[in-house]
């Protein structure tokens, strides 16, 4: 680039300044257009909370209900199962459940409003496939021989134990994510949400 | 050649259809770009078997573009539940499969050429690192090469969704929530991506959108871009000396042949060849083992259950095994986000191959025993860690060696083969380039 000014000055500052303004309204052209790809007004309006009648759990069991697109699981813990989550207090991330994944009212060592009752998010930390059930002490199910019970993500083998906490040194960061819930009676329980009366 | 060749325009003998032409070449480039990139082409007399795979890979695109034209004429993008209790994208593609005449050709046409797509690539790939094609002069043609592969990588990922099998909502969950690792803009990053909270019916719609019109737009414009980059600089080839060092007196390479009809007629050799391997695999195996078609992409998605073990398709899975490999959290950053970053930069750092190799040598018949070794090694790994992505995580060898951690030494040794190329291209053995190139 050489000093001297060959061209009009005033005309290439009014062209630069043109260019200027034109690139700004292209930029803000691009607002409509990646804006439509965020979830719609009726994407946001989904996720009612879901009403689960847990009468029929028998202890020992689970079952899966849809939540926002999203596995939920309800399981009723036996004795046994809960004996194994102080054992493990060493053994997992986060055992004091520090880390914000459950609402403040199941910041305990069970992580749920019943002890026996555990209402969990089946969804890995990790990259969001569904662990399996792997409930057996043991290495009956494919697991270790000191195995005490819990699941397993089959993606990348992240472990959790009866109270969804993640074990050390495993990819997923974060325990599983507890949802709202409140009991709307002894035995059914409303999912999403925290307060009675919805 | 191209560029600083001027080419006349037709001239037509009288008769009608020279009279037509001539009209015709008035208007429009139609002669000189023949001659620029057909028959006044001169490519290298001496190119071999590995230089089949860059016209396969077009033809494979023309058969993907031309069977996914027919393909979008039946599939519905919709995840819906039709009142069958099944997801209509999925009965979408049964219905192709079963009631569409000849819908079942058209549709393992597409899918085997997908993977189809992914043998030549890599083939045409390997030979460039064979022969040092991404050497100076062309830089430019090996980073748009990186970029159709990250093109062709999208366009994969975002196709195998849309059967809306197991497989392919949770492989497009899996992948999508890599992009909640990135701290700070990573949640709301992959939320914007599926357009939902969940993988859903917005997804399956945009990733079609992306599928049958983004990504092959800009596909094709890549493609473009290579070849214009080639034709500009001329072909390497298996001897990497350049051809146009020796020129006759009307400046045609002494070691060049024009590429029509020269190479035109080799490559028809290779297309019949490609086509007889295609077709048998089409005809006989189109699921190709479990690994073209995944068993578990037979069953409908279900986004309450993962299926017990996932993988992703064979040619994505070298790069799954180095995002598995990383385990451990850095920098106060979870492991999953370097597992992502591991495996972006597996991809990435092809592209910058032509500054790292710093031998004087383009071609490995040149090269010394380091670099023959380090790359039969760099192969073998590459074999391994896609083998090891296929399996999962608690994959031994013979049930005694375990997977996990050889697939993270294969890892390191992927990127220390690139990283540490420019200390070990330099100490190598080199015999002398010939002068011109030897048949």
């Amino acid at each position: 680039m050489s000093n001297e000014c060959k061209v009009d000055c005033g005309r290439r500052r009014l062209v630069v300044a043109t260019a200027a303004v034109g690139g700004v309204g292209a930029i803000a052209a691009l607002v409509p257009f990646l804006s439509s790809m965020l979830p719609s007004e009726r994407a946001r309006a989904a996720g009612a909370p879901v009403e689960v009648d847990i009468g029929s759990l028998e202890p020992g069991q689970m079952m899966t209900v849809e939540w926002r697109g999203r596995p939920v699981w309800i399981i009723n813990r036996t004795a046994s199962m809960l004996e194994t989550l102080p054992k493990l207090d060493e053994s997992v991330a986060d055992p004091k459940s520090e880390k914000n994944m459950q609402p403040a009212y199941c910041k305990n060592e069970t992580r749920s409003i019943k002890p026996e009752y555990m209402v969990v998010v089946g969804i890995c930390t990790h990259l969001g496939c569904s662990p399996s059930a792997k409930f057996k002490k043991g290495s009956d199910e494919g697991m270790d021989v000191a195995w005490l019970g819990g699941f397993l993500c089959p993606c990348h083998g992240s472990t959790f134990d009866f109270a969804g906490r993640v074990f050390k040194n495993k990819p997923a960061p974060d325990n599983l994510e507890v949802p709202p819930h409140v009991y709307l009676s002894d035995k059914r329980i409303l999912i999403g949400e925290d307060k009675k009366g919805a | 050649m191209a560029s600083n060749t001027s080419f006349e325009k037709y001239k037509s003998d009288g008769s009608l259809q020279g009279n037509l032409l001539e009209w015709f070449d008035a208007r429009f480039p139609a002669t000189s770009m023949w001659r620029a990139h057909l028959s006044e082409y001169y490519a290298p007399k001496n190119f071999n078997f590995w230089y089949f795979f860059g016209s396969l890979a077009m033809l494979v695109l023309v058969i993907q573009i031309v069977t996914g034209i027919f393909l979008v004429m039946h599939y519905k993008p919709d995840a819906s539940i039709n009142p069958n209790g099944i997801p209509v994208a999925f009965a979408s593609v049964e219905y192709i499969m079963r009631d569409v005449p000849w819908g079942w050709l058209i549709r393992y046409m597409h899918s085997t050429g997908a993977s189809a797509f992914f043998i030549v690539v890599y083939l045409h790939m390997f030979r460039g690192m064979l022969y040092g094609s991404y050497r100076q002069p062309r830089e430019l043609i090996w980073i748009f090469g990186t970029l159709i592969f990250l093109c062709l990588m999208a366009e994969a990922f975002m196709g195998y969704l849309l059967p809306w099998g197991q497989m392919s909502f949770w492989g497009a969950q899996v992948i999508v929530n890599l992009f909640s690792a990135i701290p700070l803009i990573g949640e709301p990053l992959s939320v914007w991506i599926r357009g939902d909270f969940v993988v859903g019916d917005a997804t399956l719609n945009r990733f079609f959108s992306f599928h049958v019109i983004a990504v092959p737009l800009v596909l094709l414009g890549l493609v473009a871009a290579h070849i214009l980059a080639l034709h500009e600089v001329g072909s390497n080839n298996p001897d990497g000396v350049e051809i146009k060092k020796r020129k006759d007196a009307n400046g045609i390479p002494l070691d060049g042949i024009p590429f029509h009809p020269y190479y035109t007629v080799k490559d028809i050799v290779g297309v019949v060849v490609f086509l007889m391997v295609f077709s048998i695999i089409v005809f006989f195996a189109p699921e190709g083992g479990g690994y073209f078609l995944e068993y578990n992409n037979f069953l409908p998605a279900d986004p309450l259950k993962t299926p017990p073990h996932i993988a992703p398709v064979w040619y994505f899975t070298p790069y799954y095994s180095l995002l598995r490999a990383m385990v451990w959290p850095l920098f106060g950053i979870d492991a999953k986000f370097w597992g992502v970053v591991a495996m972006g930069a597996g991809v990435v750092i092809l592209a910058f191959l032509p500054w790292l190799d710093r031998s004087p040598v383009k071609s490995i018949r040149y090269r010394g025993p380091i670099y023959k070794t380090l790359l039969a090694l760099f192969v073998i790994s590459f074999f391994l860690l896609g083998f090891l992505g296929t399996k999962p995580p608690s994959y031994s060898f013979f049930g005694v060696i375990p997977g996990a951690p050889v697939a993270q030494i294969l890892s390191a040794y992927y990127f220390l083969f690139f990283l540490t190329m420019p200390w070990w291209s330099r100490i190598d053995k080199y015999q002398p380039e010939p002068d011109r190139v030897t048949m």
